[in-house]
C-alpha cells in the first residue's frame, strides 16, 4: 500500500486563513454568536459570469480548492470529494422561500440549481474540466472525514495520484435562526478569547471551506502524512478514552508518543465533557491544541483543524493562540486529531511528519 | 413606456444577479443574448418566470421568447401590449 501526503492546504475561515503564507499572525477577535468568513476577493479567482450564480459557500470552496491547487503546482487532479453538513444553505433557504412566498408558483431556476449538496464539488470539476471521480458526503461532523477516508483508501490503493479533497459550509439567516431557537447557538455575545471557558450551552456557529490536495507523491513541500482516519457514529464518554487508545494502538502508538491532540471544543457546557475527559485523562501530559474559538462550529470546521496539524508539523511551531496548555515540546511528530459535535459523528485523524 | 423600461433593467440585474452592472450600463438597444449582455439559457428561464410572476404574461411558445428577449425595447413593447397586470 502506498503512503498519503498532504501536499498542499488552504482554508477560508472567520479568521484570515486564505493567506498560507501566515500562521495565525493576525487574530480576528469576535464578540459575537455567530461569525462570518474573512473572504478573499473573489474576483481574483471566479470569473464574474460564472460567480453571479454562485453564493457565498460556492465562492468559499471553488476558491479555497483553486488555492490548494496553486499551492500543490497542480493543474489537474484524478478526483474531486467533497464534505459538507448542510451543502449550499443561502440557496436552499432562497428556494424554499420563494416556494412559501409565493403559492408555489414562479419558482425560478438558478437557485434550485445550485441549492444541492454537491454543487461546490461540481463547480470546481467544472472549472477544472474534471471529468474523474466527484463524490459529496453529506455526514454532519463527519462530512469532510468520509471525504478524507475515501481519498486515502484510494491513494493506498493507487487508484488516484493525486486527490482534492475538501469540506465547506455557509451560514443561512433562517437555519441560524432555528439553531437558536433550539439553543444549538449561544444566546449571549462571547469574546473569541472566552469561549472556551464560557459555562453556558450552545456554540458560536461560523463557517468556511478548507481543501487540500492529498497524493500518494511525497513532494519537498509537503507538510505530513496521514496514517489512519477513523469514524464513529456514536460514542459514548465512558468508551471515549478507550476507544483513542486502541486507536492510537492500531497504529503502533501510545499516549505518549503524541506530540500535540488537536481537539474540537466548541465551549458548549453540555458536550465539552467529552474533550475534557480527553485532556484531564490520557491526554493530561500532551500539548492540547484548540481552534473552534476562532472560527466558531459549523459541520465542516473540523477540516480546519488538520489545516492547523499540518502547519504545526511543517512549520513546527504552534501559536499560543490554540494552545489550551503549554508542555515543552522539542518537536512535533505525531498529532492527533478528535472532533464530534453534539455527542455524535466522533473522527480520530493521526498524522505524522514527513 | 420609459419608466417601464428602467423597472425591466433594474430587475433584470436584480434577478439575474448582473453585480458589476447598473442600470446606465444597459441600452435599450442592446442585445440581452449572444453579444450584448450575454445572457444565458438559464437566464431565459428566470425572464419568462418574470413576464409571468410580475405582468402576468405566460409564454408558452419558446420561439416566441427569442424575439421578445432580444433588447429592453422588445420587452418593453411586448409587455405593454400584452400585461394583465
Amino acid at each position: 500500500m502506498k503512503k498519503v501526503y498532504i501536499n498542499s492546504i488552504s482554508s477560508i475561515t472567520p479568521q484570515k486563513t486564505f493567506d498560507n503564507s501566515e500562521f495565525l499572525d493576525e487574530v480576528i477577535i469576535h464578540e459575537n454568536q455567530v461569525i462570518f468568513a474573512v473572504e478573499p476577493k473573489y474576483k481574483d479567482y471566479i470569473p464574474p459570469a460564472a460567480a453571479r450564480r454562485m453564493a457565498k459557500g460556492i465562492k468559499m470552496g471553488v476558491v479555497a480548492s483553486k488555492l490548494s491547487l496553486q499551492e500543490a503546482g497542480l493543474e489537474q487532479v484524478d478526483a474531486v470529494i467533497t464534505g459538507t453538513g448542510m451543502g449550499c444553505l443561502r440557496d436552499s433557504e432562497k428556494f424554499l422561500g420563494a416556494i412559501i412566498n409565493n403559492n408555489e408558483q414562479y419558482l425560478t431556476p438558478t437557485s434550485f440549481i445550485q441549492s444541492t449538496h454537491n454543487t461546490v464539488g461540481g463547480q470546481i470539476a467544472l472549472e477544472l474540466q474534471c471529468k474523474g471521480y466527484n463524490f459529496t458526503y453529506v455526514h454532519g461532523s463527519n462530512s469532510f472525514e468520509s471525504g478524507l477516508l475515501d481519498a486515502k483508501l484510494q491513494l493506498e490503493l493507487d487508484e488516484a495520484q493525486n486527490i482534492l479533497v475538501g469540506g465547506v459550509d455557509e451560514l443561512g439567516d433562517h437555519t441560524t435562526k432555528l439553531n437558536q431557537i433550539i439553543h444549538h447557538v449561544k444566546e449571549e455575545n462571547i469574546s473569541s478569547l472566552d469561549v472556551l471557558s464560557s459555562k453556558t450551552k450552545g456554540a458560536v456557529f461560523g463557517e468556511g471551506a478548507s481543501f487540500f490536495v492529498l497524493s500518494n507523491k511525497k513532494q519537498a513541500s509537503s507538510y505530513a502524512e496521514i496514517i489512519s482516519v477513523k469514524m464513529y457514529n456514536t460514542l459514548a464518554q465512558n468508551e471515549l478514552s478507550e476507544t483513542a487508545l486502541h486507536f492510537l494502538k492500531e497504529n503502533s502508538l501510545k499516549a505518549e508518543d503524541i506530540d500535540a491532540v488537536v481537539l474540537g471544543n466548541n465551549g458548549d457546557i453540555e458536550f465539552d465533557g467529552y474533550y475534557n475527559l480527553l485532556t484531564s485523562g490520557i491526554f493530561s501530559n500532551t500539548q492540547q491544541v484548540c481552534y473552534k474559538h476562532l472560527i466558531g462550529e459549523f459541520n465542516t470546521a473540523s477540516p480546519f483543524g488538520l489545516w492547523i496539524a499540518s502547519k504545526i508539523l511543517k512549520t513546527q511551531t504552534l501559536p499560543e493562540v490554540i494552545k489550551k496548555n503549554n508542555i515543552k515540546t522539542s518537536s512535533f511528530k505525531y498529532i492527533l486529531l478528535y472532533n464530534m459535535y453534539r455527542g455524535e459523528n466522533h473522527s480520530f485523524t493521526l498524522l505524522k511528519s514527513c | 413606456m420609459e419608466a417601464l423600461k428602467q423597472e425591466l433593467k433594474e430587475n433584470i440585474i436584480e434577478q439575474l444577479n448582473l453585480e458589476d452592472m447598473s442600470v446606465e450600463d444597459i441600452a435599450n438597444d442592446d442585445l440581452l443574448f449572444g453579444d450584448g449582455l450575454a445572457l444565458d439559457s438559464i437566464d431565459a428561464l428566470e425572464l419568462i418566470v418574470m413576464l409571468d410572476k410580475n405582468y402576468g404574461i405566460k409564454l408558452t411558445d419558446p420561439k416566441e421568447g427569442r424575439a421578445i428577449f432580444e433588447t429592453i425595447n422588445t420587452m418593453a413593447a411586448y409587455i405593454t401590449e400584452h400585461r394583465s397586470k
